[in-house]
């Protein structure tokens, strides 16, 4: 059993294509498709890493990010933002939140998973 | 001949003696030791300068002529002094505060400083007095003849006629000495006037003298006395009441208007306060010239010879009784009246010719060849003056020879007194009434003034001298109405009571009646303010209004007509007032007008005024000035509203401008966010086709299934990218207005129907409700358009409503004009907050994706108002519920 991703994106197809990859990749996959109630779901599943898309129904990526960044027991989470804004304001407010890795849609396969092994070295 | 040398040298000696007096009187003004000056008993005896030669000798034999009738000429004067005092206080508080230099310039000040008027005054003032001067020419010289005795031709002095000339020359010389060394008018004239005070004592004490000598001298006590005035024809003269009332009206007329007693009582007048005084102390002084005045008559009556002038008998009683220390007493008395009253007179009558003649003249010629302040213009005031004295002399003296100087003294006085009276109406008017106007005084006057002369003056000629007695009988060019002694064909009245009652009358009527008619001129209406409510304002005269004075020019001219340290000194204290240093003064209406009343105390305020408006670069305030002036201000005020006009335009572009740049800059942050908003919606279907593809690419051996489900998942969003690309230019072509609309007739129910099949809603899970009845409006519209907004209403219901069996009612209302269709689902509806965004671009409100682009209504919203019509969410309705509203008229606008 691989490490655990979860994946917090609400574009069904995305989760999908992401899931896959990640499978395909080894890694187990827990996903989630509001920002609502984020933060519950992510101390439940206490992954090794994340994946939060910005633009969520309810809470914003980057509030997300910025409670877990101030919380001492997930707080050095690490995170990968995927979104489908990719300016450069978006990016530093990204990085100001605490974001690990910051990539934007489209993304290359290979990419993500190379990142998320950077993300989570292999013991 | 002895005793006639003996007279001339006591003559001079009594004239060196009066400028002696004077000379130290002007010294100790000069050193300020003048309090004694300001006594107001010398204000009281300069008064009596209206005791003339006429009073000291004619009123005894005016009492031998008429009887009591004498008293008149003391009771008007009286009657003014007690009972009109407020009047003499406003009148000397005018002159002070206007600094009026003679009546002239009182009138012609009060009347808006008209020149015209002044002229007019002083013509009619020196007219006037002509007379009276030969009254004193003729009793000197009677009083010299009469000491002369057997000896009628003397030399150097020649025939009667010839020492009337020499004593009108001597006059004059000594006239000219005493006032033409100071310039100022209003610089009292102190010498003057306690040489007048010491003549009002030498001839009450000459006459009280002579009366106490005949008394008791001659008639042996006051009951003998009293029993001759019983006895005599004195007693028995019966009063004629229209000449009583005449007479004292006269008197106290002239008593305002004669030029000297204007100079002594006005231009001479230290303190107001001396009014007081004067109210009691100056009737006492005439009760006392009056008081032996019947008693002379009658004693000199009864001793005298048959024939004998009894204008003389205050001289020739003494002589007769061989007293002649007291006949020299009485002639130096005589000899005071005379020489005081000339003196005065002939000043008064100088300071108004010189000022309102000789200078306007003077001015009006030099403003060809230059500024004013070009000539010395001290010099010229000075000799105007002196050579209007010897006018003034010379004027008298040909009345002397013209009326042949046999005419009694009292008679003559009152010809000058009913000339002077003519300035009355315009003057009390012009002090009480603020309506009068310089049309009224002018009209009033010279009507008055004409009358009297043709009346009164040319008539004491005597016939055939200038009136023909052809004239006299029949009137004026053979007009009995016009006849000079019976006016109007108004006969048997006492010449004078006729003349005086016609030119009055008609005088004070037109002076009223024309001025009822006529405007005042703003100047005049000032004027009149100021005369009038003299006691409300003192010493503001009309001002400058502006006007750019060069104050060295003005210096100069100062200079020229006050003297060079007055006019430094003054100035000086001027510029010092206004916290300056040096001798320039700022040219503030303040300054000009101290300026203007400084000089018109030289030249008048007429002249002064018209010189200072020279010297500014103007002509003299007339009413086109001050309209002038009005219309500056209107002009300006005008600008000034242009200017606010212009500022607020500016303020109001300012705003727009703003208000636009606000609006570019919310357009760019909205293009801004809409680009981010394409960008996104972009990206995301571009995500799934990307990944998904690089599943396909990458993974060996996918499941069949599984791979026909990706390349689905490929198609769907790819789908979805051009649909949203289409979306987004049919806005774009929306909202540019570039759409071409294709209108057409049709029916309102086969349009939804139309909507109803597209989204395949009626097969579909949701039920659409509809009622066929109602649809069947007929319509002129873009059908195909209006069907794209009902399929995006009925597939957002579709996609949105989450209600367990939805359900779309589509209800149409038709409202003649308009026709309302309105989709309503049974779902929770669009929240409140979210219900004013939802027409606009991307603005997502459910948390479902549903597969749109988020273009959805906003398109329909463009494309409704591109129908002429609306589409706008319906709160209160349970579910979403959206109302169309379209025209079913066809307009124009819907082409």
């Amino acid at each position: 059993m691989g490490k655990q991703v979860l994946v917090i994106e609400d574009e069904p197809n995305i989760i999908e294509a992401i899931s896959f990859i990640l499978m395909r990749d080894g890694w187990s996959v827990a996903t989630h498709s509001n920002g609502q109630d984020a933060m519950q779901v992510i101390r439940a599943c206490r992954p090794d890493l994340l994946i939060l898309d910005v633009m969520l129904p309810g809470r914003s990526g980057y509030d997300i990010l910025t409670e877990l960044r101030e919380d001492t027991d997930l707080g050095r989470l690490p995170v990968l933002m995927l979104t489908a804004r990719g300016q450069a304001k978006d990016r530093e407010m990204a990085e100001k939140a605490g974001v690990s890795r910051f990539m934007t849609k489209p993304f290359s396969n290979a990419e993500v998973l190379e990142a998320l092994r950077q993300l989570v070295p292999e013991e | 001949m002895g005793i006639f040398n003996v007279l001339i040298v006591v003559c001079l000696g009594y004239v060196a003696l009066l400028f002696i007096v004077a000379f130290m009187a002007e010294r100790a003004a000069a050193r300020g030791q003048s309090s004694w000056l300001r006594s107001p008993f010398i204000y009281t005896l300069s008064l009596s300068i209206y005791c003339t030669a006429w009073t000291f000798y004619g009123a005894v034999g005016y009492a031998a002529r008429s009887g009591l009738e004498y008293l008149t000429i003391y009771l008007g004067p009286t009657l003014v002094v007690v009972g009109w005092w407020w009047m003499l206080r406003k009148l000397v508080r005018i002159g002070r505060s206007q600094r009026i230099t003679s009546v002239a310039d009182l009138i012609s000040s009060r009347y808006g400083k008209s020149n015209t008027l002044a002229v007019f005054a002083t013509l009619v003032a020196v007219i006037g007095t002509t007379p009276y001067i030969a009254l004193q020419l003729q009793s000197v010289t009677l009083s010299f003849s009469s000491f002369a005795g057997v000896e009628a031709t003397v030399p150097p002095f020649g025939d009667r006629n010839a020492m009337a000339f020499w004593v009108a020359g001597g006059l004059a010389f000594f006239t000219i000495l005493f006032g033409t060394r100071n310039l100022d008018a209003n610089e009292r004239h102190h010498g003057v006037v306690m040489a007048i005070a010491l003549e009002a004592v030498v001839k009450l004490v000459a006459l009280i003298a002579v009366g106490i000598f005949v008394i008791w001298g001659l008639a042996g006590g006051i009951e003998a006395t009293l029993a001759k005035i019983d006895a005599s024809p004195i007693g028995t003269f019966t009063p004629s009441a229209g000449r009583w009332a005449g007479l004292t009206f006269l008197s106290a007329a002239a008593f305002l208007t004669l030029p000297r007693m204007f100079q002594v009582m006005v231009v001479e007048n230290e303190d107001e306060r001396h009014l007081r005084t004067a109210s009691w102390a100056f009737p006492t002084y005439l009760m006392l010239m009056s008081l032996f005045v019947v008693p002379i008559a009658v004693v000199g009556l009864e001793l005298m010879p048959a024939g004998a002038n009894p204008d003389l008998f205050v001289l020739t009683l003494p002589l007769s009784q061989g007293r002649e220390g007291l006949a020299m007493l009485s002639f130096i008395g005589g000899f005071s009246s005379a020489t005081s009253m000339v003196i005065v007179a002939a000043i008064a009558l100088s300071t108004m010719v010189s000022n309102h003649i000789v200078m306007p003249i003077w001015l009006w010629l030099k403003e060809d060849g230059g500024t004013v302040v070009s000539g010395d213009v001290r010099g010229i005031v000075l000799l105007s003056r002196r050579v209007s004295i010897a006018g003034v002399l010379a004027l008298g003296y040909l009345y002397y020879r013209i009326s042949g100087g046999g005419a009694a003294l009292a008679a003559i006085g009152l010809i000058s007194f009913a000339g002077l009276a003519q300035v009355l109406p315009a003057m009390v008017g012009g002090m009480f009434w603020r309506g009068a106007t310089r049309a009224g005084a002018m009209s009033g006057l010279a009507v008055g003034f004409f009358l009297w002369l043709f009346c009164l003056l040319l008539p004491s000629f005597g016939e055939g001298v200038v009136l023909s007695a052809e004239t006299f009988q029949n009137g004026l060019g053979g007009l009995a109405w016009l006849r000079p002694q019976a006016l109007f064909g108004i006969t048997g009245m006492d010449p004078l009571v006729h003349a005086v009652m016609w030119s009055m009358s008609l005088n004070t009527l037109l002076f009223i009646f024309v001025s009822l008619l006529t405007f005042p001129s703003p100047l005049e209406r000032l004027q009149g303010a100021q005369f009038v409510n003299v006691f409300q304002h003192s010493g503001a005269t009309q001002g400058w209004s502006g006007g750019v004075a060069q104050s060295e020019d003005l210096m100069v001219m100062a200079q020229r007509i006050l003297g060079g340290p007055e006019a430094q000194s003054f100035f000086q204290a001027e510029a010092t007032r206004q916290g300056l240093a040096g001798f320039l003064p700022e040219p503030i209406p303040d300054f000009l007008q101290r300026l203007e009343r400084k000089l018109s105390g030289s030249v008048g305020s007429a002249t002064a005024h018209a010189m200072v408006a020279q010297t500014m670069g103007r002509a003299t305030v007339s009413v086109d000035d001050l309209l002038r002036v009005a219309d500056e201000t209107a002009q300006m005020m005008e600008y000034q509203s242009q200017l606010e006009t212009k500022s607020e335009e500016l303020a109001r572009t300012a705003r727009q401008l703003r208000a636009a740049n606000e609006k570019l800059t919310q357009l760019s942050v909205q293009k801004d966010a809409f680009l981010s908003q394409i960008s996104h919606e972009l990206r995301t279907p571009m995500t799934s086709i990307r990944a998904f593809s690089e599943i396909l690419r990458d993974t060996d051996g996918l499941q069949q299934d599984a791979l026909r489900k990706y390349a689905g998942i490929i198609h769907t969003e790819a789908i979805r990218l051009t649909r949203l690309l289409d979306d987004l230019l049919d806005l774009s072509v929306l909202e540019n207005g570039q759409v071409n609309l294709n209108q057409r007739d049709g029916v309102l129910s086969t349009v939804i129907d139309h909507a109803v099949a597209a989204t395949g809603a009626g097969a579909g899970r949701m039920r659409i409700r509809r009622t066929a009845l109602t649809e069947a409006v007929p319509i002129h519209t873009d059908l195909d358009r209006l069907a794209q907004v009902f399929i995006n209403l009925i597939a957002n219901a579709q996609k949105y409503c989450d209600a367990e069996r939805p359900e779309l009612t589509i209800t149409v209302q038709n409202r003649g004009a308009s026709v309302v269709v309105d989709f309503i689902d049974n779902g929770s509806g669009v929240p409140r907050e979210a219900q004013a965004l939802i027409f606009e671009k991307f603005a997502r409100v459910s948390e479902q994706k549903a597969g749109g682009a988020g273009l959805g209504l906003a398109i329909c919203r463009e494309i409704m108002a591109r129908l002429s019509g609306s589409i706008t969410y319906l709160p209160g309705q349970g579910g979403a519920a959206f109302r169309v509203t379209l025209r079913t008229i066809r307009t124009n606008a819907a082409k």
